[in-house]
């Protein structure tokens, strides 16, 4: 039958920790487990306010995790919960990240991109791989995870900020070039960030003859390909079920990627 | 064999249209659609200015029940411009000539005058008119399709500012306890065809941990496969009262469930939280299975089974 065993009503559980990542970002914890792959992405609901996606931090098998940094009402909310106040939670929604085992990844993360790619990096640790762990942000402040990064096995971290406040001042992607001119070889390349980075992880796979992932976001409601808010010009494809990771080259033949993004009501924003 | 059918003159490839208000946001996402089967795409509800819709939680469903309260967000007509025109573009560049149903909605009669004046200039093959969304009462009120006279002038404005140009789709709600006298307003009024119908109820989900309704909106209409009894014998009466033809939208999954529609007096089966059960592609498995069953049944052309219930 078409529709045994469905059920994507948002299922409520406890916040069991919080902990500030850096000034503008917290982890929650909560009392689930998804069966989240680094790159889903999960409904979070907050009774009589809305309901929003996130892409998931951790998932062990016990428990989910999420990080959000405060940026509007919605994850301004979230960070004035407390410990054992309850969130809805519906999911996995999309694709992950693919790749085979021992593998040589880079992983490229801009801003809170960070977030899924130190889920994806101590997965791709455990399944055997080596991990180059490239994250950029404004400013030393902004940086996440990066001390767990750096606490995983084979697992190389590289820094870039814009001032230079740590590592590297400037861009990550040019970073990651430079150490590629320098003879550092990867099988593959895993991306989430702004759309331009993205686009510049795309160029330097597309130098090297690299696959390449990168994560697509865009406006989602339903998560499940039924609203068709978050689909992309001109293909008309749902992100929310053909992404939010896909092919670079998928990616690229889209458009809009780079250059705009819906809003809630379907109007064109640029970036 | 060929499914093709002709509803209020218009021909379309297959009797299969999407339904208003899933993945009709952009005219690639309606294109997408056809490409993955569909005989013909209704647009989401175009208002004259923007509509914010509601906050999400807008959808959620389970094996057993699906509710929306989406709150038919939209930027306007302007932006429905660009949408509509990007899908005529491409339906004109190909062969697969699978119309466009535009649906229009408003909070106001004489706004339903404007709108219709409106999208009318965008030349769509027909034009829906959703008088009897459940999910914003509280913003608009009752639905016009819950009263008979007000159903009835809005069809006759909408009718008289198209100039008769274009066939006149109302869409009808199934939440009255005098569906048939509304109809027959309706088809008094001029409409030329009848979609039946929006969602049921409005309904409500409540989380038991919080005790908090679950939609934004805490009320929301109600789609999915459990309301085929009710929407089979909606049809099957409507198709007694009116002669004008009839997109039957609720409840369906698979390509018998079409037919049956059909055979309760559907022309055409309008098609949407089927994509929360089978995937974006429902379209074609749903018209692969139609065919499948009229080969199989030696039926030879699809406006056959049209009202079949009634004949035997």
């Amino acid at each position: 039958m078409p529709c045994q065993s469905k059920n994507d009503i948002p299922k409520t559980v406890k916040v069991l920790d919080i902990k500030s990542e850096n000034p503008f970002v917290k982890t929650f914890t909560l009392d689930i487990s998804v069966g989240a792959q680094p790159g889903q992405f999960v409904m979070i609901w907050i009774p009589r306010l809305n309901e929003k996606p996130f892409s998931v931090a951790f998932d062990d098998g016990n428990e989910l995790k999420i990080a959000i940094a405060a940026v509007g009402e919605f994850s301004n909310a979230m960070h004035d919960l407390k410990v054992g106040d309850k969130v809805g939670v519906r999911g996995p929604y999309g694709k992950p990240f693919e790749y085979e085992d021992s593998e040589h990844l880079a992983v490229i993360g801009g801003g809170y991109g960070a977030a899924p790619l130190y889920f994806l990096a101590h997965e791709a640790v455990e399944r055997g791989c080596k991990v180059e762990f490239v994250v950029g942000a404004r400013n030393k402040e902004n940086l996440l995870f990066l001390n767990r990064a750096g606490m995983l096995a084979d697992t190389n971290v590289h820094v870039a900020t814009d001032d230079g406040s740590e590592g590297h001042k400037g861009y990550n992607v040019p970073l990651l070039e430079k150490l590629m001119d320098e003879g550092l070889k990867v099988d593959r390349m895993l991306t989430v960030g702004p759309e331009m980075m993205m686009i510049a992880v795309s160029d330097l796979a597309l130098k090297h003859d690299l696959p390449c992932q990168v994560s697509v976001e865009r406006y989602m409601k339903c998560g499940f390909g039924v609203c068709g808010q978050c689909v992309v010009d001109e293909s008309g494809m749902p992100t929310c079920l053909k992404g939010p990771v896909m092919d670079h080259k998928l990616a690229r033949e889209q458009v809009e990627f780079g250059k705009y993004h819906r809003d809630r009501v379907g109007r064109k924003q640029e970036w | 064999m060929d499914l093709s059918i002709v509803y209020a003159n218009v021909h379309f490839p297959n009797p299969i249209v999407l339904a208003s208000g899933i993945l009709g946001v952009t005219g690639n996402s309606l294109k997408n659609v056809i490409e993955n089967g569909a005989g013909g795409v209704t647009t989401k509800s175009i208002w004259l200015e923007e509509h914010l819709g509601h906050p999400n939680p807008t959808m959620m469903g389970n094996e057993h029940f699906f509710v929306n309260a989406v709150g038919l967000p939209d930027a306007g007509i302007e932006k429905a411009k660009d949408e509509i025109g990007t899908y005529m573009n491409w339906y004109n560049s190909q062969d697969k000539k699978a119309p466009l149903i535009a649906s229009i909605v408003a909070g106001k009669i004489s706004d339903f005058a404007e709108i219709a004046e409106k999208i009318a200039e965008l030349k769509p093959h027909a034009i829906e008119v959703n008088i009897s969304c459940p999910n914003v009462e509280d913003e608009l009120g009752k639905p016009f399709a819950c009263d008979r006279d007000q159903a009835a002038e809005v069809t006759k404005i909408v009718k008289k500012r198209t100039n008769g140009e274009y066939p006149i789709v109302v869409k009808l709600s199934p939440n009255v306890n005098n569906l048939t006298e509304i109809a027959k307003a309706v088809e008094a009024a001029g409409a030329d065809g009848i979609t039946a119908f929006n969602t049921f109820g409005p309904g409500m989900v409540i989380d038991i941990e919080t005790a908090q309704p679950v939609l934004a909106n805490k009320v929301g209409g109600v789609s999915g496969p459990g309301l085929k009894p009710l929407v089979v014998k909606g049809i099957f009466d409507l198709y007694e009262a009116v002669k004008i033809p009839i997109i039957g939208t609720g409840s369906v999954l698979t390509g018998r469930d079409a037919i049956e529609l059909m055979m309760a007096g559907a022309t055409l089966v309008g098609v949407g939280t089927a994509v929360y059960y089978r995937g974006n592609d429902v379209f074609g498995k749903i018209a692969q299975e139609m065919e499948e069953w009229c080969d199989e049944n030696d039926v030879k052309d699809m406006s056959e089974i049209v009202g079949r219930s009634h004949r035997v």
